[in-house]
């Protein structure tokens, strides 16, 4: 322990200073960890401007190119020359014997890949009106780089676009709930007696559920019916509603230890309410546990909202989430053939692998204890 | 041994009124009726930040969970009379839940007497939408189930525990390099996108049976041909979780061998002169694995979740696929006895834990 924490002890404001620089200290100094951070700000970027980074919006579609494979992009002409990146224009025939839809290139034209193209126009920001994306073709050739989903939609672009869903959603819940999981912790730590082994054992009951049991049981009961906010809210609050149990757990077992201590005697002594010794004292030393939890729970949430998206049961079509345009793929014929239909798996993948990273890096510089093992 | 026994039976009373909690938090979700009207609030959603909107805070109404049955040509009136008898529609909803407690802890005065003490529980738990009896699907669901997660965690201990230990005894070398990078993955991948990947591989190769637990012609084969055809199907979904789990279990035996190998007592056995395979065998790794047995009823929670995904995609036939469909038509009876289940199973998980941690570690005794 630093001497940071000792002078921290009748003022929780020091302490977290400390241990805020010591996980930032942590991550700069490790080299996975820093990019993970490169990678995660990246996607951040990427998926906060979305409607730039894609070439085409969340619901643009083109019927005729249902299920179309990603676009091949050349760089030597027909006749060997070398080229600016180039695409050709996709064409659907019908096959009569394989009774199935077939694409081949249309090599009569080529379509040169641009930078900033015109496309549909956008706010960036909200505010700036354009019609310039990073990547684009002119039409009538598509660039889908990552192929067409059934109703011919874009699925790189939807990526971009359920991107934003995917990964502010776990950060909402998390807001949800940890202040009530540290309320409830700290309430049931704080005062012990009955009141502590009513409230814990009613923790335990919502921990003997599977989380997945019990979230697919909570979407159950929202209609069908409802506006895509309110089932993003929905979705929001089911999550935060498992995740606060076992958290709450945690903070009261360090509660307990901490209500024992002079700063909290003395406060008591000068005459401060209950609830203000809790959140102004007692829960103010959690903040290291607090911030590993916090970075460490993110891609649990990431997977579940992917989860309950793939059973069809969180965020509904047509707006985009990583793991409701993974739901096309619960037909196996469809990963058979149109295997690019599993790239939101990929992006799901990469981010929970980035924040997982970047937990780690944080409790590695926070937790003395396992410090000695890295 | 009778000290285990008086504690499984402590431990099952106290599960008693959890699960009568897990079963009130269930039904009153499922016949939730909340009108808190209409609000306007900040849009959450990341396309509209800083949007107002209007969200009416209606949340379901009281819909008639045998609407379907009602209305199933092949259901006669009786069955449909006998269950909105059974669960009590035209009460209220704290008597209709009563009732439905009373069916759930069904005893068997008969059974009982006869000293039959394995049937003496029948509770009854209603007809599925399709007029079906729900506890004998349940059981059948909930057997597969167990089938599957009883494998899957033999098959992750097997391997992980090793694993780990191997990772942790070449700390920084290639191999444990190669594991960590190997873990990292495994943690990250999302276990339906890894059983979609499987699933194609399987049915691309044609080695492994893909989809339900029985091939179609299975009434037909002998004994021993059963056995072995469920076992084929069994591969694919046990191979699927298993791979989901090492990672995680891998990395905590990793991680907990290499706190205990710092530790006193392991340099001084090591002092005294004990051959290092004793030192690392008797001594550290029966320390390390302690942490991982007591964390071994929340992965089964995990487990469980993970189940439900991979029981979909392969459509085998486990309580994970019972429930999700069930939900689906909101079938309330098969809902509340598969949410039910699933939390007696967690609960048991955690009770076989604790017995198997006093017999890792010795000195932890189950009175406590």
């Amino acid at each position: 322990m630093s001497s940071l924490d000792k002078t921290a002890s009748n003022n929780g404001q020091p302490l977290q200073q400390g241990a805020f620089q010591r996980a930032l200290r942590g991550v700069l100094n490790d080299t996975s960890a820093r990019w993970a951070v490169v990678i995660l700000v990246a996607l951040y970027i990427m998926v906060g401007l979305a409607n730039f980074f894609a070439p085409y919006s969340e619901h643009w579609h083109d019927r005729s190119l249902a299920n179309a494979p990603p676009t091949t992009i050349y760089l030597r002409s027909v006749d060997g020359q070398l080229r600016w990146p180039y695409v050709l224009k996709q064409v659907r025939t019908f096959n009569k014997q394989a009774l199935e839809y077939t694409y081949h290139d249309d090599t009569s034209t080529e379509y040169p890949v641009q930078l900033f193209a015109q496309g549909e126009p956008y706010r960036l920001f909200g505010i700036l009106s354009t019609d310039r994306h990073l990547l684009g073709v002119s039409p009538p050739a598509r660039l889908s780089l990552l192929g067409n989903d059934m109703n011919g939609r874009d699925i790189f672009s939807r990526t971009l676009f359920g991107g934003r869903i995917s990964l502010t959603i776990g950060f909402l819940s998390l807001f949800v709930a940890f202040p009530l999981g540290l309320l409830y912790g700290g309430i049931s730590g704080y005062f012990g007696g009955w009141l502590d082994t009513f409230m814990m054992r009613f923790a335990e009951v919502m921990m003997s559920i599977p989380s997945l049991y019990l979230l697919i049981t909570l979407a159950a009961i929202i209609p069908s019916s409802l506006s895509s906010t309110q089932r993003f809210a929905l979705v929001v609050v089911s999550l935060a509603s498992i995740g606060w149990a076992g958290f709450s757990r945690v903070i009261r077992g360090m509660v307990l230890s901490i209500r024992k201590q002079e700063f909290v005697e003395a406060s008591r002594a000068l005459g401060k309410s209950h609830l203000g010794i809790i959140i102004d004292h007692v829960l103010p030393q959690t903040f290291s546990f607090l911030m590993v939890a916090l970075t460490l729970s993110v891609p649990g949430y990431i997977l579940m909202e992917s989860g309950l998206s793939f059973l069809g049961l969180g965020i509904q079509q047509p707006d985009a989430s990583w793991g409701n345009m993974l739901k096309e793929a619960q037909n196996l014929t469809n990963v058979l053939y149109r295997p690019w239909m599993l790239a939101p798996g990929g992006f799901i993948f990469i981010a929970v692998l980035a924040f997982n990273i970047l937990g780690d890096a944080v409790r590695d510089a926070l937790d003395p204890k396992s410090q000695q093992r890295v | 041994m009778h000290q285990t026994f008086e504690y499984i039976i402590k431990r099952s009373l106290i599960a008693i009124p959890t699960i009568m909690l897990v079963s009130m938090i269930g039904f009153f979700l499922m016949r939730f009726d909340i009108n808190l009207g209409s609000h306007t609030v900040p849009d959450l959603r990341p396309h509209h930040w800083g949007e107002m909107t209007t969200i009416n805070l209606h949340i379901k109404n009281p819909i008639d969970p045998l609407a379907e049955l009602k209305n199933n040509p092949q259901i006669s009136q009786s069955v449909y009379q006998a269950e909105k008898e059974r669960l009590g529609l035209d009460q209220p909803m704290h008597i209709q839940y009563w009732r439905w407690l009373k069916h759930l802890f069904h005893f068997d005065q008969q059974a009982l007497q006869e000293g039959q003490f394995w049937r003496v529980w029948q509770p009854n738990l209603g007809k599925t939408l399709n007029g079906e009896d729900v506890a004998t699907l349940l059981a059948a669901r909930a057997g597969n189930t167990l089938l599957l997660n009883i494998l899957v965690v033999s098959c992750t201990w097997l391997l992980a525990i090793p694993l780990g230990v191997y990772a942790a005894l070449n700390w920084r070398g290639w191999a444990d390099r190669v594991l960590t990078l190997l873990t990292s993955a495994g943690m990250a991948a999302p276990i339906f996108v890894v059983a979609l990947i499987m699933a194609v591989i399987a049915v691309r190769t044609g080695i492994l049976p893909v989809g339900g637990l029985t091939s179609p012609q299975f009434s037909t084969l002998s004994p021993l041909q059963q056995v072995m055809d469920i076992l084929a199907h069994l591969t694919l979904p046990v191979l699927i979780m298993t791979l989901a789990g090492i990672a995680g279990l891998q990395r905590q035996m990793r991680g907990n061998l290499l706190d205990v190998l710092h530790a006193e007592y392991v340099r001084l056995a090591r002092a005294k002169g004990l051959p290092e395979n004793k030192v690392i065998y008797k001594h550290a790794v029966r320390t390390a694995i302690n942490p991982l047995v007591t964390m071994f009823g929340y992965e089964f929670a995990a487990l469980l979740s993970g189940s439900l995904l991979v029981e979909m995609i392969l459509s085998y036939p486990g309580l994970g696929q019972f429930i999700y469909s069930a939900v689906l038509r909101t079938d309330t009876n098969v809902v509340m006895a598969s949410l039910v289940m699933s939390s007696i199973l967690l609960i048991a998980g955690n009770l076989l834990a604790d017995i198997l941690l006093t017999w890792v570690d010795p000195r932890i005794e189950l009175s406590r």
